[in-house]
């Protein structure tokens, strides 16, 4: 048995859960701090890069639902990110479908494809759960590259946002900025709801102790995999948002280095913390912006980030912002 | 009735021969995954990009200082070994206390900037590198033409496999290594040197890595991204076979790659993903893989 534990970082103190909607008194601080910042920021950013974060945020959350609350790594997460964003993608180009039914869809189409591949994932845990996630997702981008609907090499591209409700037309980037930022607080608060239902009590008991868990009757394998396919799901909205952002649907997004791009993420923002995922997030694309112009000098940088973050910075950034106030963010 | 066979076969063998030669890479990466995992407890996501260094190493004792094919299937595994060893020694043995999953997650940044750096000096397009002349030409087998260096390639493969299982299995450093397997602390004990059994481990293993880089430069060509797209299937490989035993991910290799060239003949599409779904397969009957432990 490994002395720390990967998810060492995460919460594990729920007696004060009773304040403000289950957010400790610190953690609704961080909350409405970063909702005042996802209201305000597009007035003196740029819309499109927000809205690359918050899709990106949504992915990292949904992740961090697995890896932080039933300690699973899934290495395979991009197969369902981008699967949303293919099937999305279509739906509004191919079917004229509007976003209010695309952007779900992509999120059901994530949570089928989650189905089997978690029932077959849970079967073996840690290392061997991570590998086998990341050869079922090797195994959607193979499809990807020779389905016919996904346009192989070239993706989906000039997919169009569409009219939200037929009333709000989402080509302006402000319209579909709101639109992203209700999509991720959405997202945010579900998975905040899912952690601290009975349902995520168990989770996390699965997560601490699962011969225990089993031994008082919990069938963890249905745990475990429900778990995987809302994490599976969310990533499949979140992917489907990004489609209609970018209105392009490629190959980079079921790609195993997106897949990786994710747990970055994730650990760059502190695995198993509840805004670790949103700060990891900006943190990456943030850095992904400004060094668009270095080429491949963005993969040794993002190579190097993932070796300091696991020699010296395992808790990241806000789980040593927590570590240092003392408070469980 | 018997024509239609030949006509089949005549057809099916090159692709039998690429399904063996794709075999022989995926046992040797899945042996020295094996290799490393049996003692270091770290699946190493680094082992594709060392596989390309390998092939880098030789293109560049080749291009840069005219050593050719052969004296590169020596020294090209012995410095890029020498780079493993100075990885496990730097960065990977801080991480044995800790979760597992952080090996996994320190090797695929290790992965990362590797190949980052490859790609910064040589693009992503790939390099040739030619056949020695000692293996150019074949053998005509009367139903299918067979080139050389494919024969020597699954040969030497086989070779390489048996020693390494010979070398753990039958020898005193071998019987060491597997002992400190079990109970390092107890090995310890008896006055062995663990921690660098770990680190000469995990600089073999690379080593063999690189070795197998070698031998493919000749068939792939080339390029950055040949580990990554390799190393995926090979996880699929050691999910399959399980890595309780040395022979076993040798088999289970070869297996897969034969059962890959066939699945090209009858149904081509499918041959990217066979592999997949023969580890789903397994995983639904047999989920500790094939010859591994429980």
């Amino acid at each position: 048995m490994a002395d720390e534990s990967i998810t060492s970082g995460a919460i594990r103190t729920d007696q004060d859960t009773a304040g403000f909607w289950g957010f400790t008194k610190p953690q609704a601080v961080a909350f409405l701090v970063m909702v005042a910042f996802v209201v305000v920021s597009p007035f003196f950013l740029y819309p499109v890069f927000l809205m690359k974060i918050l899709c990106f945020a949504l992915f990292v959350c949904a992740f961090n639902l697995l890896i932080g609350y039933v300690g699973l790594l899934s290495f395979g997460h991009a197969a369902y990110f981008g699967m949303g964003a293919y099937v999305t993608g279509y739906a509004a180009k191919a079917w004229g479908l509007p976003p209010e039914f695309a952007i779900p869809l992509g999120g059901l189409v994530g949570a089928a494809l989650g189905l089997p591949f978690g029932w077959l994932a849970i079967r073996r845990a840690g290392i061997y759960f991570a590998m086998i996630t990341l050869a079922l997702a090797q195994m959607v981008y193979f499809f990807s590259l020779q389905a016919p609907f996904t346009g192989g090499e070239d993706g989906i591209q000039a997919i169009p946002r569409g009219t939200l409700f037929g009333v709000f037309s989402l080509t302006p980037d402000m319209s579909m900025y709101w639109v992203t930022a209700i999509v991720f607080l959405a997202g945010f608060l579900l998975i905040h709801r899912i952690v601290h239902s009975p349902f995520g009590q168990v989770l996390k008991a699965i997560r601490d102790n699962e011969p225990r868990a089993t031994s008082l009757g919990y069938r963890v394998e249905d745990y475990k995999l429900m778990a995987f396919v809302l994490s599976a799901g969310l990533a499949g909205i979140a992917g489907g948002t990004k489609a209609l952002v970018f209105n392009i649907a490629t190959l980079t997004d079921v790609h195993w280095t997106m897949s990786g791009e994710v747990v970055l993420m994730s650990l760059v923002g502190g695995l198993g913390t509840v805004f670790g995922p949103v700060v990891g997030a900006a943190v990456i694309i943030t850095m992904q912006n400004y060094l668009a112009e270095f080429g491949a000098w963005v993969l040794v940088i993002q190579g190097v980030i993932f070796i300091a973050c696991v020699l010296a910075f395992r808790r990241g950034v806000v789980g040593e912002i927590g570590n240092a106030l003392r408070v469980k963010l | 009735m018997l024509e239609t066979i030949i006509f089949e076969l005549e057809m099916a063998a090159p692709q039998i021969v690429l399904g063996l030669v794709n075999g022989a890479f995926y046992a040797l990466l899945s042996l020295g995954l094996a290799v490393i995992f049996g003692m270091l407890n770290v699946i190493n996501f680094t082992h594709g990009a060392q596989f390309m260094m390998g092939a880098f190493v030789a293109w560049m004792l080749l291009h840069y200082l005219g050593i050719g094919y052969w004296w590169a299937l020596i020294l090209s595994p012995l410095i890029v070994g020498v780079v493993g060893v100075i990885i496990e020694k730097t960065m990977i043995s801080r991480l044995y206390k800790l979760d597992h999953l952080y090996g996994l997650l320190l090797t695929f940044g290790c992965a990362l900037v590797i190949e980052g750096v490859f790609r910064n000096n040589f693009g992503v397009s790939g390099l040739p590198y030619a056949v020695p002349p000692e293996l150019r030409g074949g053998f005509d087998l009367g139903f299918m033409f067979l080139p050389g260096y494919r024969a020597w390639v699954v040969l030497v493969a086989i070779i390489t496999c048996l020693v390494t299982w010979y070398v753990i299995e039958k020898t005193k450093i071998g019987s060491y290594l597997r002992a400190a397997t079990e109970r390092p602390q107890l090995v310890q004990a008896f006055g062995i040197n663990v921690p660098r059994m770990m680190t000469l481990t995990y600089g073999a293993g690379v080593a063999l890595a690189a070795f197998a880089g070698v031998l493919a430069a000749p068939i792939y060509s080339v390029r950055p991204d040949m580990g990554a797209s390799f190393i995926i299937i090979v996880f699929a490989v050691v999910v399959i076979g399980g890595m309780g035993s040395i022979l076993g991910s040798v088999v289970t290799g070869f297996a897969l790659g034969f059962l890959e060239g066939m699945t090209r003949v009858f149904w081509p599409e499918a041959s990217a993903t066979v592999v997949f779904f023969i580890m789903a397969i397994v995983l639904l009957t047999r989920p500790a893989g094939l010859f591994g432990r429980a």
